[in-house]
């Protein structure tokens, strides 16, 4: 390993221990005690039933309100998430790929991406982008998402298809660059093309600083975006662990067999 | 005693001793009967139906109470647009500091001068528009403001003027009690852009009667001034021909209160009227907008959409009505309003109505309150954009919808500096 390898190994590790989260309003245990260490570089991919608490672990990791973290930890390059703000993790580096990204009626898409690129830069100590620049890097990336200067302009997801909700976040992911990417069933939605020029995008940022964290429900995904891990989530905690077979074992014979090995 | 018998007897007393101004006799006979107009009626009470969200006694009150002109040292507001400026100082037309009062395509006075005419065209217009706004709901302070207004600015349109006029209504005296009567005829195919800004007086009851003819275009963008305790109330009375256009537009930044009624009426087929507001208000502030647009012509477009920000227990009143008459086919009516509330001290309270008297219209009306949309928020956020940033940038996307009513860029960009202005103080 180089030297420039191994600092990255440590600034991009996303490490989380036993972490447990409740409903902030309701007595309502979700996570139940999750270990999980992404290494930089590295695709983990978790797959499990509906209700089992993934899109839970996306959200509290980066920050979302209305959840308690009971116990555990979770760090990103050895900095403590679960004390900053949303807006400081992800000028720190992490980056949620929403499985439902939000409408925001009123607010330009470039406007919100070049407001986010720069507050990220801001927070960061480093120079802003310029709007020249903004639009240059923008409008060369879109292209390559297949996604029409006309999206660009109008308002974050509004009207937009499901599909160009997902293709927009990975946008937004290829222009914030971050250090780790988490995303929540990004291919659902996603037409045979679109889940190709997905795949593209995130296996094109896929060096070997970044991690990530694939949430899916479906094999076909992980065709395209090979994991290097996969983990199954089962009521709030990471039940099993295993190589690129495991998906395809729940693609067949579904989640049965393995929570039956558990109990 | 009634209740009608006890605001006659409070509004007499109050009143007591004050008479008309002095002039020629065709407005005197007006004033009078706008006099006798508010006698009659009383002036507003906090029990009238029609004050219920707003309480008028600090409009009505013999005494002003004073209000400190707020020294904010920027530029005032349409400095950069090439206009015909018209200043007034505490309500008082200032020569000065005006342009001439001429332009192209119009002739401009002063209401003090046109009062001693014995001849003028004004005669059979001025206060015609108040007294006929008098039903079927009652604005006993527009009556007053016919029966004591000394000044004003009485324009005839005759061209399409290109260079709009700009009323700026300054503010020095802290004890200033304001009133003034402006009139506005555009004659058929004629146009006008009016800007008015400033906080005027440390109280202010202004009234604008615009007459738009047939194919005439009247468009309005007003920003009132931000002094933090100055009141007013403002009336603006439209009458619209044939294929005629009216359009306006609000901005309110500040001030203790506010009372803003528009009364259009739709008396040509084929006209359109807009009416628009944003107003951001924090703490001690409470905005009242009262719109009451009658339809009585074939196939008129009316548009109603006023957008308020409030926060630390700023208040926020919408009463709106569409009023369809009989015959009024073809009607296309809107009207939307709606705030948003950055706390729970804030409140909104809002009357849409419409009153239908033809079957072949389309009218909707909207109201909707409430806090800005956390999963909006969260979703910024998480793409690295600070909290307060990211709810400015929601709250100017919220107020967005009736600033796009102004048509003209460079005006609605005067507006949303303005209103960037107000948000970036406010960062913590
Ligand atoms: N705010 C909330 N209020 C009530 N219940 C909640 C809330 N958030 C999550 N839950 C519950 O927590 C559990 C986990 O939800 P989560 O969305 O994390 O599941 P998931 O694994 O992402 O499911 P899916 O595969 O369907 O997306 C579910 O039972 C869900 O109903
Ligand atoms: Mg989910």
């Amino acid at each position: 390993m180089t030297a420039d390898a191994r600092a990255d190994e440590e600034n991009n590790m996303l490490e989380i221990k036993g972490l447990k989260v409740k409903l902030e309003d309701e007595d309502k245990q979700i996570l139940k005690g999750v270990d999980l260490t992404v290494g930089a570089g590295k695709v983990h991919a978790i797959m499990g039933p509906n209700g089992s608490g993934k899109s839970t672990l996306s959200y509290v990791l980066s920050g979302r309100d209305g959840y308690e973290v009971t116990e555990g930890s979770a760090t990103l390059g050895g900095e403590d998430l679960l004390e900053l703000e949303a807006e400081e993790r992800a000028a720190l580096g992490l980056f949620l790929a929403f499985q439902y990204p939000v409408e925001i009626p009123g607010v330009g898409n470039m406007t919100f991406l070049r407001t986010a690129v720069n507050a990220q830069r801001k927070a960061r100590g480093e120079e802003e982008m310029s709007a020249a620049d903004f639009l240059k890097v923008i409008r060369a990336k879109a292209k390559t998402l297949k996604i029409d200067a006309d999206m660009l302009k109008r308002p974050v997801n509004v009207g937009f298809s499901g599909g160009e909700k997902k293709r927009n976040e990975i946008l937004q992911m290829a222009m914030l660059e971050p250090k780790m990417c988490i995303l929540d069933e990004t291919d659902s939605g996603l037409d045979v093309d679109a889940m190709k020029l997905v795949s593209e995008g995130v296996n094109a940022l896929r060096d070997a600083g970044r991690g990530f964290l694939v949430i899916t429900h479906y094999q076909r995904l992980l065709d395209h975006i090979k994991p290097d891990v996969v983990h199954i989530m089962a009521d709030g905690r990471i039940v099993k662990t295993g190589g690129p077979e495991l998906a395809l074992e729940v693609e067949n014979n579904g989640y049965a067999d393995i929570l039956a090995e558990m109990a | 005693m009634g209740f009608l018998q006890q605001k006659q007897e409070a509004t007499a007393a109050l009143l007591d001793g004050i008479s008309v101004p002095a002039g020629a006799v065709w407005i005197t006979a007006i004033r009078d009967a706008a006099m006798a107009r508010v006698i009659e009626n009383g002036l507003p009470h906090r029990r009238d139906e029609y004050w219920k969200y707003t309480r008028p006694d600090t409009l009505t009150a013999q005494d002003v109470i004073p209000a400190a002109p707020f020294e904010h040292g920027e530029a005032p507001m349409f400095d950069d647009i090439d206009r015909l400026k018209v200043v007034f100082v505490d309500g008082i037309f200032d020569a000065d500091q005006s342009d001439d009062l001429e332009g192209e395509g119009l002739t401009i006075e002063c209401l003090s001068d046109i009062v001693n005419k014995d001849i003028h065209w004004a005669k059979e217009l001025y206060g015609q528009l108040e007294a006929n706004g008098q039903t079927p709901v009652q604005r006993p302070l527009a009556a007053l403001n016919t029966a004591l207004a000394e000044d004003g600015i009485i324009i005839r349109v005759t061209g399409q003027v290109s260079r709009p006029i700009s009323f700026f209504y300054k503010h020095e005296d802290e004890n200033s009690d304001a009133i003034l009567h402006h009139v506005i005829k555009l004659e058929e195919g004629a146009s006008l852009t009016l800007l008015e800004n400033g906080p005027a007086a440390a109280r202010f009851n202004k009234v604008l009667e615009v007459y738009v003819a047939d194919k005439a275009a009247f468009n309005h963008v007003r920003a009132q001034g931000r002094d933090h305790e100055r009141r007013a109330a403002t009336h603006i009375f439209g009458r619209l021909g044939t294929e005629s256009s009216f359009k306006s537009f609000t901005l309110t930044v500040n001030g203790v209160l506010t009372r803003n009624e528009c009364v259009l009426e739709l008396t040509g087929d084929d006209a359109i009227a807009h009416v628009a507001g944003a107003c951001v208000g924090d703490g001690d502030f409470h905005h009242d907008d009262t719109v009451f647009v009658t339809h009585d012509a074939v196939a008129c477009e009316s548009r109603q959409v006023f957008k308020k920000v409030l926060r630390n227990g700023a208040t926020g009143v919408f009463q709106g009505k569409i009023l369809v008459k009989p015959g009024a086919q073809k009607t296309d009516g809107y009207q939307i309003s709606q705030s948003l509330l950055l706390d729970e001290d804030s409140q909104f309270l809002a009357k849409p109505e419409l009153e239908i008297y033809a079957d072949d219209v389309a009218c909707s009306h909207g109201s909707t309150s409430g806090a800005i949309d956390e999963d909006g928020l969260f979703y910024l956020r998480a793409r690295g954009v600070p909290k307060d940033i990211a709810t400015d940038l929601m709250t100017l996307a919220f107020l967005a919808e009736a600033v796009e009513e102004i048509e003209n860029e460079a005006l609605a960009d005067c507006i949303l500096t303005r209103l960037e202005g107000w948000l970036e103080r406010r960062r913590g």
